[in-house]
């Protein structure tokens, strides 16, 4: 069941707001609508999961503080409803949503919003103290709190001593102290200068892996709502344009708004390893013998083979050297030339800034293995480059990997694709005398690249 | 009527509205005089009974604790300079009406302040009569308030109160509507009650500019209660207003600087009052 669920919301401002509602239903622009009132959020229909992270984000004027403050019913919605674990806030009254709001739905600010006159501990024992838990109590909670956002011996100080940093960390241990299933930041991070916000945001995920909270998250950046989001809705002029994961904004832009807003982003903190990983035909059984091995190669153009079992786990590398030798030397399998020592393997969460190191130094391409070691996909370096220069199709096109163990061999007429895939397989695995000038194109598609951007 | 030449005969209307509520609310007048007049009565009591000296180093410590050393100091110099101007009885008598003129204005003030912040049409009633009342020249005041209330210490109050109660509801509402919104949204969003929002957050924020006012009503009760002697209020304001009509030089100087003196204990001793609320002294612990 969805923890928070909005349905078709409107909020207007302005003297006729029923009649905005109704002529933007009729297809109204909300800028031919300003006499009779200024639409902030139009038409918002989103379920967020619990446990999720989803991003609203949009620019300023989007409406995206607007929609999150009928979240909690600090705004009334004109028209729709929105359900926070089943109560409407629509028809709830003023009690029933002060309820809400102290057991479901705490709320981080984009500037703090500490009481000044109140120290570091007593601020982040605010939300319990709302609640009518006991003073001593609800301070040793609060001391908690601040423990686990890093504010250890800080509560005796007031607000106004710490930096922005520390301030909203006193401002998230208040909204966590509350013990709340949904969470709402509203630009939280947005006011601090960008080390801090970065430090904050791995903070948060770091919390969010122990805690599990649904969050709905508000942001201006979007780098910031691809690091965060589980999911993100992208809003425009009131509107939601779309919502996805990250990857799908990056790599299926719903229109050309969002396709020039990724543009920028940094895409090597959002791209996964399995959204650029390419499919490879270069493997062979452990159980067959060399002389089928060379004729995978020799279809494949490749220098090398993965090597798998009949679960497709992924074993280790044999290469072309070997399996010619092993061939010449009357082997029956491939068994005994298996080796590990280039094999490199990732998973498919990894992000492609923790793969430009390993693939750098690798001789082959990186290897895409799910947590049971099985064979996704492989990362070849032209791949990683390629994420980064262009937005749209060198992502966007990359076929899924298939899961089921495929036929070993006898790779059929390879697409243009596959030859270009294993001509990068081919390439990275010459022998390592070579492997210098390798290097050094790389490089320079790397320089190439750099300009480019 | 004359159109070139009209004579609107307004005051004539107001003198008989005021004799109309004279005649009618006989008994709600009455009232006012007995407690306004019971309470000065009362603190005149307290402050003139002491040997002078004693209640110079009551007010002393109170400066003291409120102000400090310097503050306290100036405090039993001042007072003892007032009693040896022979003004002791006056300045009591002006001391006990300031503070009775004063309670009245902030029980009023106060509240209505923090209902205009609150409620938008109260704002809007309010302040123009606010301008009425300061742009009205404070003798004005002291007719009508002679023909209802009669001679003696009441129709001073009333006066005063009248006079001073507009910047202690202006600089309440500001105080309260100039507290940082997303605190008090903050407030909201963890589910607290308006009443919490209000005890809690909006006046403890907005406590230094209330503060504020509270400073300049009783500067300006001070001012009118002055002018109130010209209405058999006695104090301070008898003496001056006798010095002016006797053309009493040394009398009128003397009484004068006597307001002085209480002038510059009350200001200080409220402005210092201002600098120990609980967001002053995290400021200060903060710098």
């Amino acid at each position: 069941m969805s923890v928070v669920k909005a349905s078709n919301v409107y909020k207007v401002f302005g003297k006729r707001q029923n009649e905005v509602v109704r002529r933007l239903e009729d297809g109204a622009d909300r800028n031919d609508l300003t006499k009779l009132g200024m639409a902030a959020v139009i038409d918002a229909s989103f379920e967020v999961e619990a446990g999720e992270i989803f991003v609203v984000m949009g620019l300023s004027g989007s409406g995206k503080s607007t929609l999150i403050r009928t979240l909690n019913g600090l705004w009334s919605t004109t028209a729709g409803s929105v359900e926070v674990l089943g109560t409407d806030l629509a028809t709830a009254d003023a009690s029933t949503i002060r309820e809400v709001r102290g057991k479901h739905v705490s709320m981080v600010f984009q500037h703090f919003a500490l009481l000044p006159h109140r120290t570091v501990r007593e601020n982040a024992a605010y939300s319990l103290e709302i609640q009518g838990v006991a003073k001593a109590k609800r301070l040793e909670k609060a001391e908690e709190w601040l423990k686990a956002v890093g504010l250890d011996g800080w509560g005796d100080r007031y607000p106004q001593q710490l930096s922005g940093g520390m301030q909203q960390r006193v401002g998230l241990a208040r909204a966590l102290a509350a013990e709340t299933d949904v969470l709402l930041m509203d630009e939280a991070f947005s006011a601090l200068d960008p080390l801090i916000r970065r430090e904050m945001q791995e903070q948060l995920v770091e919390l969010q892996s122990r805690l599990n909270k649904t969050i709905i998250f508000i942001t201006h950046d979007l780098n910031e709502a691809m690091f965060l989001g589980d999911r993100i809705a992208v809003m425009r002029d009131g509107r939601i344009v779309q919502i996805g994961t990250a990857e799908e904004i990056l790599t299926e832009p719903a229109d050309d708004y969002i396709a020039e807003f990724v543009q920028d982003v940094d895409r090597t903190r959002v791209l996964t390893a399995s959204s650029i990983m390419r499919e490879t035909k270069a493997t062979i059984s452990i159980e067959a013998g060399p002389r089928l091995a060379m004729k995978t190669l020799d279809d494949n153009n490749s220098s090398g083979l993965l090597v798998l079992d009949d679960k497709r786990t992924v074993l280790g590398l044999v290469s072309d050297r070997a399996v010619v030798k092993a061939a010449r030397e009357g082997h029956q399998t491939i068994r005994d030339i298996v080796e590990k020592t280039d094999l490199h393997t990732v998973s498919p969460d990894a992000s492609i800034s923790e793969l430009f190191a390993p693939s750098s130094t690798a001789k082959v391409p990186l290897t895409v293995v799910d947590e049971n070691n099985r064979l996704l996909g492989i990362v070849p370096r032209v791949a990683l480059l390629n994420s980064m220069a262009d937005p749209g199709p060198a992502t966007g096109e990359i076929p899924t990997v298939a899961t089921e163990p495929e036929p070993m061999v006898e790779s059929p007429t390879a697409g243009q694709n596959d030859s270009e895939q294993n001509a990068a397989f081919a390439q990275e695995y010459t022998i390592p005398t070579e492997s210098v000038s390798n290097g050094d194109a790389g490089e320079a598609s790397n320089d190439a690249e750099g300009r480019k951007l | 009527m004359d159109f070139m030449n009209p004579r609107l005969p307004l005051g004539d209307w107001v003198s008989d509205l005021l004799t109309w509520i004279t005649s009618t609310f006989q008994w709600l007048l009455d009232f006012v005089t007995l407690v306004l007049g019971g309470l000065y009565d009362f603190l005149y009591l307290v402050f003139s009974s002491p040997v002078f000296f004693v209640m110079i180093v009551i007010l002393a410590v109170i400066a003291y604790f409120a102000a400090g050393w310097k503050v306290a100091l100036f405090t039993l110099i001042g007072f003892y300079f007032v009693r040896a101007l022979d003004q002791w009885d006056n300045t009591m008598s002006t001391l006990a009406l300031v503070i009775v003129a004063v309670i009245v204005a902030l029980l009023i003030a106060i509240p209505l302040g923090i209902l205009a912040a609150k409620v938008s049409w109260v704002s809007a009633v309010v302040k123009p009569i606010l301008d009425f009342m300061q742009s009205m020249p404070a003798l004005a005041y002291l007719v009508p308030a002679i023909l209802m209330f009669g001679i003696g210490q009441t129709p001073g109050a009333i006066a005063t109160i009248i006079f001073a109660l507009p910047p202690g509801v202006r600089l309440t509402e500001l105080a309260i509507r100039q507290v940082n919104a997303e605190v008090v949204e903050a407030g909201q969003a963890f589910g607290a009650s308006p009443g919490h929002i209000l005890g809690k957050i909006q006046i403890p924020l907005a406590m230094p500019t209330i503060m504020a006012g509270v400073n300049q009503v009783i500067m300006l009760a001070l001012s009118m209660v002055v002018l109130a002697g010209m209405v058999g209020a006695g104090g301070l304001g008898g003496a001056v207003v006798g010095g002016i009509s006797a053309l009493d030089v040394p009398l009128a100087v003397e009484a004068g600087l006597a307001v002085v003196v209480v002038a510059i204990f009350l200001d200080r001793v409220t402005a210092a009052l201002g600098q120990r609320t609980p967001i002053e002294r995290a400021r200060k612990a903060a710098a």
